[in-house]
């Protein structure tokens, strides 16, 4: 029971994470139709300019709580803007020439940007990878099991609380942000009929863009907490972890945004179960199945709605 | 475009000036941190290094670039009159010379083995462009013509060379008699591609209902799973190990070695190691050819109208009566066996197999190969194999680089980065590849040119 109770921990947070990323698919995907092939090197990016800014801080185990707290949010807002620049430069440079232009055209050109910004990264800051020190440590004790085998502890680190934390109030903002805001607005009335949108007087290449730097965003912080969670990234951590989140939009219903968050909770959660309970080398072939089958059996997800064919 | 290419035509050089020091600005700002601060290992935990002086070349070249654009493209103001719809200007100048250019390309790669500059490099080279071509031809039936989206395809091709690894090294000493032992890559072909075959079936049958985006997403995962068991399979794939010591082929039964019996000395020859790799060039050569000529006529039995049907429309297709299963399956199957005939020829070429040559990067390279070369275009598919896998090679030579950029630059490094911005450039300069024309295989009294931008794309 206690062995169950630590992996629940552990699978809401990688869940947190996955959820965080999987909205940046779940908000393109839901305007322009395209699978942003290269949202997951987005948040490898960010999770670099977080190591960067980490590092250029000096922030260590030693600094104090609360300076550490307010420099991990400086960190948070910086990879943040970034990502988001980078994600704007990415739409501009590689997806808006192509709006309207043949079904297959944007996916394959967001593969060869997914390449490219792994390349870009692997080039700069070379392919080992870059372990950091933790600079959160400690946590609760939840409970603790004692018998002839030994003990176990279930521990809550105060890493997986700020994960949590963070994604639940980011999670928030965004929500309000879609259901509340004059923006959010233009982004629903895009994502219904990009034309009569238009016609109404909304700029939809800013609209598109605003979603791009915002799902980007989100994956900067999903970088900043895979960082700080698990201590080490390369640049090829966009690759699963983008399927990954890509498969949470689809279970959740793409285009819905606690679909995305409910879907990463469920993958995050199979997997942490699956390498706990089966093993650990076919996690990855565990998220995978579960895309297929998801899209085979499920394709509207959990909370979307069933697609209309149309001739 | 069009029209951007007209606004920015009447533009004057200030404003242009301006939008140029705007993208460099950006440029910075994406340079500044991830090439300007590199984190690097130090006793103690990470360290910076500073680059500043490449992030401002880095930004600098993006200033430069823009400015060409402007100056050089979108001030033309002639690219606003090309009629959209019309075959582009390329694939019409070529249109008329495309069954020249096939023959004498056939001709150059059945004489190259012979000309008297062609070393072991160049071979090697071309049977690694053949491979490819060969991989393009098959998937060019599942993406081409049938119009479905798969980023997996690679996963075939790793059937196909673990059947014959596994077929050659494990299975056949214990099933075959001695004798037929020579003849293992002969028997091991078909095999290998029927297995492929078998699994494209397998893989394809349960991803029929999805269409566009959400099959091409699925084939990426089954590609993935089947590269992870290979990799963690231990006892039947040797992990991450892979398998090695894979029997060479034969010459119909005659080894290429230096012994009695040997190639060399039957046929009356001195021994070099060059006859293995001739052969092997037109082993490849010939497996090539016969994608091609099974595809060709395929195209005009019905079953290749349906692909083509299907390709441009799937509700159309079932309400004429077309049974768009199982002619989404034969798709997959066939273009499996192909990528099965070329990776049991992978496998006797490099004596080894193991995980890493499956990765997904593969499965983009051959994607990019075909719609690169144009969907559903033959000849594009050459050209576009030639093309990258050349210019691949290119970047080894590109040594006077090092003059420019310092020792430490490696050129090899770089490729992969040109490639991936190869691939979008190409998209937006031209979405539907270098050969654009869609010619339709069957036709009603007289043949009509239609351009691959006027047709709906298929919605497998």
């Amino acid at each position: 029971m206690e062995y169950f109770l630590q992996q629940l921990i552990n699978g809401v947070t990688l869940g947190s994470i996955y959820g965080l990323i999987a909205i940046g698919y779940t908000l393109v995907y839901g305007i322009i139709g395209m699978i942003n092939f290269a949202h997951g090197d987005i948040f490898m990016i960010g999770a670099f300019i977080a190591l960067i800014v980490i590092v250029a801080l000096g922030l260590s185990a030693v600094t104090g709580f609360g300076l550490l707290i307010l420099a991990l949010i400086l960190v948070l807002v910086i990879a943040m803007v970034f990502a988001g620049v980078y994600s704007w430069t990415l739409e501009r440079v590689a997806y808006r020439p192509l709006r309207g232009s043949f079904r297959l055209a944007p996916l394959i050109s967001a593969i060869g940007m997914s390449i490219t910004l792994q390349e870009y990264a692997r080039i700069s800051q070379d392919a080992r990878p870059k372990p950091l020190q933790p600079i959160v440590s400690g946590g609760f004790k939840v409970a603790e099991r004692i018998n002839e085998a030994g003990s176990f502890v279930v521990s809550l680190s105060y890493i997986q609380i700020i994960i949590v934390a963070t994604t639940l109030i980011l999670m928030t903002i965004f929500t309000l942000l879609i259901t509340h805001t004059s923006l959010g607005r233009a982004q629903r009335a895009c994502e219904q009929d990009m034309k009569m949108a238009s016609l109404l007087g909304i700029d939809v290449d800013r609209t598109i863009s605003i979603t791009f730097v915002m799902g980007a965003a989100l994956a900067a912080v999903a970088g900043l907490m895979f960082l700080l969670y698990y201590g080490v990234i390369d640049f090829y951590i966009g690759f699963l972890a983008g399927v990954k989140a890509f498969t949470a939009a689809v279970l959740g219903g793409i285009g819905s945004l606690p679909g995305a968050m409910l879907g990463g909770l469920v993958i995050g959660l199979i997997e942490v179960f699956w390498s706990a309970y089966f093993s650990v080398e076919y996690k990855d072939v565990a998220a995978f199945s579960m895309l297929a089958m998801v899209l085979i059996f499920l394709p509207q997800g959990i909370l979307g709605k069933p697609e209309v064919e149309k001739v | 475009m069009a029209a951007t290419a007209a606004a920015h035509a009447g533009k004057d050089m200030g404003a242009i000036l301006k939008d140029c020091a705007l993208a460099g600005l950006l440029g910075l700002a994406i340079f500044a941190p991830i090439i300007g601060l590199k984190t690097a290992s130090a006793p103690g935990g990470l360290i910076l290094e500073q680059r500043w002086g490449t992030v401002f070349i880095a930004a600098g070249i993006v200033f430069a670039g823009r400015l060409a654009l402007h100056l050089l493209f979108w001030s033309r103001v002639d690219r606003a009159k090309v009629k959209a719809g019309a075959p582009s200007r390329l694939a019409a100048k070529l249109e008329p010379l495309i069954p020249f250019i096939g023959v004498t390309m056939l001709l150059a790669a059945v004489i190259l083995p012979w000309l008297p500059s062609t070393d072991r490099y160049i071979l090697d080279l071309g049977i690694l462009v053949l491979t490819y071509v060969m991989l393009g031809w098959g998937l060019n039936i599942v993406v081409g013509l049938a119009g479905l989206l798969d980023l997996g395809y690679v996963a075939f091709y790793a059937v196909g060379a673990y059947s014959y690894a596994l077929l050659s090294t494990r299975y056949f000493p214990m099933w075959m008699p001695e004798f037929l032992m020579p003849w293992a890559f002969w028997i091991c072909l078909p095999v290998a591609g029927l297995l492929a075959a078998c699994w494209g079936v397998v893989l394809g049958f349960p991803v029929l209902r999805l269409r566009g985006d959400y099959l091409a997403i699925v084939t990426l995962a089954f590609g993935e799973i089947i590269r992870v068991i290979l990799q963690n399979w231990y006892t039947f794939t040797g992990g991450p190990n892979g398998i090695s010591g894979i029997p060479r082929p034969s010459f119909f039964g005659i080894e290429f070695t230096r012994e009695e019996n040997g190639f060399a000395s039957v046929f009356g020859l001195d021994y070099t190691s060059m006859h293995r790799i001739i052969f092997l060039y037109y082993v490849i050569l010939l497996l090539a050819l016969i994608t091609n000529f099974v595809t060709m006529r395929l195209r005009r039995l019905p079953i290749g109208r349906a692909w083509e049907a299907l390709r441009e429309d799937e509700i159309a297709c079932r309400s004429l009566g077309i049974n768009t299963v199982s002619t989404k399956l034969t798709a997959f199957a066939i273009g499996a066996m192909f990528a099965g005939f070329a990776g049991s020829f992978f496998a006797t070429r490099q004596g080894f197999v193991s995980p890493e040559s499956f990765v997904f990067m593969e499965s983009a390279l051959v994607l990019a190969i075909v719609v690169l070369g144009g969907l559903g275009s033959q000849i594009g598919v050459v050209i576009a194999a030639v093309v990258m896998i050349g210019g691949f090679e290119m970047f080894r030579n590109l040594d006077f680089l090092k003059n420019i950029f310092g020792n430490d630059f490696d050129p090899g490094q770089i490729r992969m980065l040109i490639f991936g911005l190869a691939m979008v450039l190409i998209m937006i300069w031209r979405p539907r590849g270098l050969m654009t024309r869609r010619d339709p295989t069957i036709f009603l009294k007289e043949k009509k040119a239609v351009s691959g931008d006027l047709v709906a794309e298929g919605q497998g």
